[in-house]
């Protein structure tokens, strides 16, 4: 038997017996050599945490699932919205509005009923992580966590957690056509602070708000992550350990990089530096506040003076109506626009010239959520203009004002 | 070993770093060492330059550089010795996630 890496440890529990149901559905399963009877009654015995029911969340839960892992625990704490659809196949059209677990564990229990789901509709933090990793059957942890989360602070947060934990951490990440797996955090392998020591600074890297993402993608790039929860579970094949495969759906390029164990890594060297959490919001330069629809916080800065999208919807026919400036991407404009005037963010300090005639006048300014335009307003006081951010941007207009404006 | 003939090589440019290099996936740069070459690199796209390296000049800690599928941390850094026609990969970190 090839076993590259160690499987997580059962702690002597003895694997759970199949039943006729489970065997006909396993058939697959069982004539499949590294996996067999033994490999699947060792599944069934096994426990995996997916943190975030999103785009990786959703193949990844469906497909462990269906291949009989005996526990999923789920974190998250939204609730489906039609932009969701695109890519998150766990949930369809009568869903929206309703809580993400909620509907997720109705299609997974449809999916496969011998499979257990355990919910934690919860925004994971430095508080509360540890009590779900070691919230396993019984009184064991989790065997393993997929990492399917959508910003740096809980990517971080888990990472270290899994470390501290001694679990390992399937990890994906997908930025529009392009995504990455490895598998971090077992014993002999690096973690994701072996390859990335710390986050970028907020807005330096155009987000996932700005990019966008292919709908497929995040279903090939969860899809591996199960293959690989599967395998390091199995104790099979070659998982990603101290590997980083690197996908490009345009190229239909899939390589791999070398990853290695960093021997000063301020969590997983023999002597780490850091042997607790931390506040991870901090960590990678964020306010280390709580957002309330979950949007990543990443450019948003508090101390820039706001308007609410009624108060500016009630001024924008008087004589004075503020100036209108839009800073998100052309392709965003294009999908739905107030009327104001587009000057991207990125674009936005070489082209304040043109600007100048509204200096003295207000100006509010909006993207699509309010975390590009915080950044702007910053930018226009900092040169004088008279600015205020439009709080909660295109989608705020929509849910507050015009319900014809599309959130996407 | 080490040369010191400037050489040619071809850099892979992640996604989200392409609209400051005119939006293209790859770029010939030159250089006898990877430093050099990027230090090219940056030159051709200035605009490059701040999302590569911190203010004293150092790549920045979340890109990650490799020749071929070796860290360059692992292999002398920016000293790196290029012999010609390798591939040299920018790889940053990504959060994502889908938020759209």
């Amino acid at each position: 038997m090839p076993t590259q890496t160690a499987a997580p440890q059962q702690n002597g529990t003895t694997d759970a017996e199949l039943s006729t149901d489970e065997l006909q559905r396993y058939g697959r399963h069982l004539t499949l050599p590294d996996v067999g009877r033994e490999g699947q009654e060792k599944l069934k015995a096994s426990s995996v945490l997916i943190v975030g029911a999103g785009g990786l969340g959703s193949p990844l839960a469906m497909y462990l699932a269906a291949a009989g892992v005996g526990r999923l625990g789920i974190v998250d704490f939204d609730h489906v919205e039609a932009s969701n659809l695109q890519r998150q196949v766990l949930y369809g059209q009568s869903d929206v509005g309703r809580p993400k677990l909620e509907a997720a564990e109705e299609r997974l229990r449809e999916i496969n009923p011998h499979v257990e789901v355990e919910r934690y509709e919860a925004r994971l933090s430095s508080d509360n992580v540890f009590d779900v990793i070691e919230d396993g059957p019984g009184d064991r942890s989790y065997d393993l966590v997929a990492d399917g989360t959508d910003n740096f602070p809980t990517r971080y947060l888990v990472n270290d957690a899994c470390v501290m934990a001694g679990v390992p951490n399937v990890y994906g990440s997908i930025f529009r056509f392009e995504g990455q797996v490895s598998v971090f955090a077992t014993p002999e392998g690096p973690c994701y602070r072996c390859a990335y020591e710390e986050p970028p600074p907020p807005g330096l890297v155009p987000s996932c708000a700005e990019g966008g993402v292919l709908g497929v993608l995040p279903g090939i790039v969860g899809s591996v992550q199960a293959s690989e929860t599967i395998k390091v579970l199995l104790g099979i094949g070659e998982p990603l350990v101290g590997r980083l495969l690197l996908m490009d759906a345009l190229g239909a390029d899939f390589r791999t990089l070398r990853l290695r164990k960093n021997p000063d890594c301020p969590v997983c060297s023999d002597d780490p530096e850091q042997t607790e959490l931390i506040d991870y919001e901090a960590f990678c330069g964020l306010p280390s506040s709580d957002s309330a629809n979950g949007e990543p916080m990443s450019n948003a800065d508090e101390s820039v003076p706001e308007i609410s999208v009624t108060d500016y919807a009630a001024r924008r026919e008087d004589a004075d109506a503020p100036f209108l400036l839009d800073v998100r991407e052309p392709h965003e404009y294009e999908i739905t626009n107030l009327g104001g005037t587009l000057i991207p963010l990125g674009e936005l300090e070489e082209r304040l010239g043109e600007l100048d005639t509204h200096r003295g006048e207000e100006v509010v300014v909006h993207c699509r959520t309010g975390g590009r335009s915080a950044e702007a307003t910053k930018l226009l006081r900092d040169h004088g203009f008279d600015a205020k951010n439009l709080r909660g941007g295109v989608h705020a207009w929509s849910d507050e004002v015009d319900p014809d404006v599309p959130k996407y | 070993m080490p040369t010191t003939q400037t050489q040619t090589v071809t850099v892979r440019i992640p996604t989200p770093l392409r609209s400051y290099a005119g939006d293209q996936k790859t770029a010939e740069a030159e250089g006898a060492t990877v430093g050099d070459a990027l230090a090219d690199l940056a030159e051709r796209y200035p605009d490059l330059r701040e999302q590569l390296y911190d203010g004293d000049g150092d790549l920045r800690s979340f890109v990650n550089v490799y020749v071929g599928d070796e860290d360059i941390r692992h292999t002398g850094g920016a000293e790196t010795s290029l012999d010609g026609g390798e591939e040299v990969s920018i790889v940053p970190s990504v959060a994502g996630g889908a938020f759209g």
